[in-house]
C-alpha cells in the first residue's frame, strides 16, 4: 500500500493508531496503484448500495410493486377482453414487457438517488475523497444492477408461478435475462446522469413521472400494429419496445405480426444492442462529466 | 514539493470566480500557516463558500493560483485531496446505513487497507462520543450526531488542512461547543483550519487569525485582538431615562469620533471610538455628568467582531447582539 504507510505513533489527543500524522510520508502514486485505487473505489462505493440495500430489504419488494401492480391490471383486467394474434395468450405476451419494466423503472430510484446526493452534498464529499469519478460511478451501477438481477428473479419466478413460460430452450431465455440486465444498466446510467445533472431530489421525483408515458408509447403492453400511424413510429422506435421485443423474441412468447414490422421490432436483438451502445455512448460521458465538474 | 511547517499550509494568490453573472471572487489572495486556525468571515455572499470548495478542489478558479499543504489545486487535486478533510454546510453522510460503515466506506475511499479503515472508524466513533449509536442507521441519529459524524467522516485520515464550512450553522450550543473542542484537538495535533462562519463568536473563540471577506476579496487579515485593536474601544451607555438618549449620543460622538447607535427600547447609546482616540472611563464620566445625563450603566471594552465588521465594510454582518462587553462601573 503506497499511501499512508509508516505510520508515526500518534501524538497528541486524537486517537492516530491506524493512521500517520497530518499529511506526511504521502509517496506519490504509481500508474498500476491507480488502477488497484481504481477497482478499490469501484467496489468501494457498490459497497455503500449493498449495505444500503441490505438495511432497506423492503426496497427490493417495493420496486416489485409497479409491475405486479400492471400484471393484475393488464393480465387479468383488460387482459380477460384482449385477444394477441397466434397461439400464445395476452399475459404470454405480456410477462416480457413486464421484465423490461423493471429495467425502465429503474430509472426513478437512479435519478431521484443522484439527485439526493448531490443535494445532500455527499457527491462534493466523495469529490473532495482522491478516488477516480468513473470508477465510483461504474462501482454503483454495478452494484445497482446486481439489486436489479434480484428484483428481476423474483419476477420471472412469479411469472412461472402464474404459468408463463420461455419456450426456446434455457440458452436463448438466459441470453434474453443478459439483455434485460444489459438494458437495466443502461437505465442506471440514464438515470444517474439525469439526478447529478438536475441536483435536486423534488425535482428529479417530480421528473419521474415522465417515465410512465415512456413505458407506455411502446409495445410492453399491446402490439404497435393497432395504434395510429404517428403513435406506432414512436413506439416502434422507442428503445423499450426493442428490449420487449428481443425478450418475447428469446423467451419464444412472440406473436405474428398483423401488418409490416418496423427495422428495430424485427431484429430486436440487434436493435437492443445498438440502442444500449448509443444510450451509453450519451449518458455515461454525461454522467461522470456531471459527477466531476458539478458545481465547477 | 511537500508541506513543510515553515510554508504556508493554504497559499491564495489573485484568485477570481465568476458563476455565469455573479463574480464570486475577485483577486482574492489568503495565506494560513500550518498549524493554525484561520476564521473566514463575511456576509452571505463574500465569496467565503467559493473560496473553501476552490480550495477544496471542488471548483476550478477562473484566474489566479491557490495551493494546499505545498500542492496547486487545479494541476495535482488528487495530491490535494490524499491530505485534506472537508465538512460542508450539509451533513454529507450516506443516511440509509450505519454511523460505523459510513466511516468505514470513507476510509476504504482514502484507500485505507480494510482492517486499518474498520479500526479507524473505531476509534473516531470511541472518542468522539458515537460508540453507542455507531451501529444504527443514521437516518434514526439527531442533527447534532448526524453534524458530529459529518465531522468526524472528515478526519479519517488526519488530515493536514481541513477545511469547515460553516461547522456549527443551526446547531444547539452544546453541540457547537463538542464542535469547537474537536476543532482545539485537531490543531493541537497540527491540522491546520479554515473555518468559515457567520457567527463572529466562532470566529474569536476558535480562529488564531480571521480573514474577513467582503465582495469577493480580502478586506482585513490578523488576529481577533489586533483586528479589534485597529478600529478602538467600544463605548456603551444604558440611561436612566429615554429622553436624554439624544444627549448622550452627543456625548459619546464628541468623545470617541463615532457615530453613536441608540437603541431606545434598552435605553442605550454605544459608540466604537475611531482608531488612535482612547477613550478614558474617567473622562467619559465626567463629559456625561457635566451635560446632566444620569447613567444607569458604563462600559467600556473591547469592540466585538461586529463593530469589526460594521466598521470595515459598513454594514452590520448578523442581527446578531454584540458581545464582548466587559461592565466596567456600575454607578
Amino acid at each position: 500500500m503506497s499511501t499512508l504507510a509508516g505510520s508515526t505513533p500518534g501524538g497528541g489527543n486524537l486517537p492516530g493508531r491506524s493512521v500517520a500524522g497530518p499529511g506526511d510520508g504521502l509517496a506519490p502514486i504509481s500508474l498500476a496503484g491507480r488502477a488497484r485505487f481504481a477497482m478499490s473505489d469501484a467496489w468501494t462505493l457498490a459497497l455503500r448500495v449493498l449495505l444500503y440495500y441490505r438495511h432497506s430489504p423492503g426496497l427490493i419488494v417495493a420496486s416489485l410493486a409497479a409491475p405486479l401492480a400492471m400484471l393484475v391490471v393488464f393480465g387479468y383486467i383488460f387482459g380477460s377482453a384482449m385477444r394477441v394474434p397466434g397461439e400464445a395468450g395476452y399475459r404470454d405476451y405480456l410477462m416480457p414487457g413486464l421484465f423490461t419494466l423493471i429495467a425502465v423503472n429503474g430509472i426513478m430510484p437512479s435519478m431521484t438517488g443522484a439527485a439526493r446526493d448531490v443535494g445532500r452534498g455527499v457527491t462534493d464529499r466523495l469529490r473532495t475523497l482522491p478516488i477516480s469519478r468513473s470508477a465510483a460511478l461504474f462501482g454503483q451501477t454495478v452494484a445497482d444492477l446486481a439489486v436489479s438481477a434480484v428484483v428481476l428473479a423474483l419476477l420471472l419466478g412469479m411469472g412461472l408461478a402464474l404459468g408463463w413460460r420461455a419456450h426456446d430452450g434455457l440458452a436463448s431465455a438466459a441470453a434474453a435475462v443478459a439483455l434485460l440486465l444489459l438494458f437495466r444498466f443502461v437505465t442506471n446510467w440514464i438515470g444517474i446522469g439525469l439526478g447529478l445533472v438536475i441536483g435536486r431530489e423534488d425535482t428529479a421525483a417530480q421528473l419521474s413521472v415522465l417515465v410512465f408515458p415512456l413505458a407506455m408509447v411502446t409495445n410492453v403492453f399491446v402490439p404497435t400494429g393497432g395504434m395510429p400511424g404517428w403513435l406506432r413510429v414512436i413506439a416502434d422506435w422507442n428503445p423499450i419496445s426493442a428490449v420487449a421485443a428481443a425478450a418475447r423474441d428469446l423467451f419464444g412468447n412472440e406473436v405474428p405480426s398483423t401488418s409490416a414490422v418496423a427495422w428495430p421490432l424485427e431484429h430486436p436483438v440487434a436493435a437492443t444492442l445498438a440502442w444500449s451502445a448509443l444510450l451509453l455512448a450519451v449518458f455515461v460521458p454525461l454522467a461522470v462529466r456531471a459527477f466531476t465538474t458539478h458545481g465547477r | 514539493m511537500s508541506h513543510s511547517p515553515d510554508h504556508p499550509a493554504i497559499e491564495v494568490h489573485g484568485v477570481h470566480k465568476r458563476f455565469g453573472a455573479t463574480t464570486a471572487l475577485r483577486g482574492l489572495d489568503l495565506a494560513v500557516s500550518a498549524g493554525t486556525v484561520c476564521g473566514l468571515l463575511g456576509p452571505n455572499g463574500a465569496g467565503k463558500t467559493t473560496a473553501t470548495r476552490i480550495l477544496a478542489t471542488l471548483t476550478r478558479p477562473d484566474a489566479g493560483r491557490a495551493q494546499v499543504a505545498g500542492f496547486d489545486v487545479v494541476s495535482q487535486p488528487d495530491e490535494v485531496r490524499r491530505r485534506i478533510g472537508f465538512a460542508g454546510q450539509h451533513a454529507a453522510v450516506e443516511e440509509g446505513i450505519t454511523g460505523r460503515d459510513n466511516l468505514y466506506l470513507i476510509g476504504r475511499l482514502h484507500h485505507l487497507g480494510a482492517r486499518r479503515a474498520r479500526r479507524r472508524a473505531d476509534e473516531l466513533l470511541e472518542r468522539f462520543g458515537l460508540h453507542d449509536a455507531a451501529d444504527r442507521l443514521v437516518r434514526g441519529y439527531s442533527g447534532g450526531m448526524r453534524r458530529r459524524l459529518d465531522l468526524i467522516a472528515s478526519l479519517v485520515i488526519r488530515p493536514a488542512v481541513l477545511f469547515l464550512d460553516e461547522p456549527t450553522t443551526g446547531l444547539d450550543p452544546r453541540s457547537r461547543g463538542d464542535i469547537w473542542e474537536i476543532v482545539r484537538e485537531l490543531v493541537a495535533d497540527g491540522t491546520t483550519v479554515l473555518l468559515t462562519t457567520q457567527y463572529l463568536d466562532e470566529a474569536d473563540r476558535l480562529a488564531d487569525d480571521i480573514a474577513v471577506l467582503d465582495h469577493g476579496r480580502l478586506i482585513a487579515s490578523g488576529p481577533p485582538e489586533a483586528l479589534k485593536a485597529a478600529i478602538g474601544t467600544r463605548v456603551e451607555v444604558t440611561l436612566a431615562d429615554t429622553a436624554q438618549l439624544p444627549t448622550a449620543a452627543a456625548v459619546l460622538a464628541a468623545l470617541t469620533g463615532g457615530e453613536p447607535t441608540r437603541d431606545e427600547a434598552e435605553r442605550r447609546v454605544g459608540a466604537v471610538s475611531v482608531p488612535g482616540r482612547p477613550v478614558a472611563l474617567p473622562r467619559l464620566i465626567r463629559d456625561l455628568d457635566a451635560s446632566g445625563v444620569q447613567a444607569q450603566d458604563v462600559a467600556l471594552g473591547h469592540p466585538s467582531l461586529d463593530d469589526v465588521f460594521l466598521a470595515l465594510t459598513g454594514r452590520a454582518a448578523t442581527d446578531e447582539p454584540t458581545t464582548g462587553l466587559a461592565p466596567a462601573v456600575t454607578p
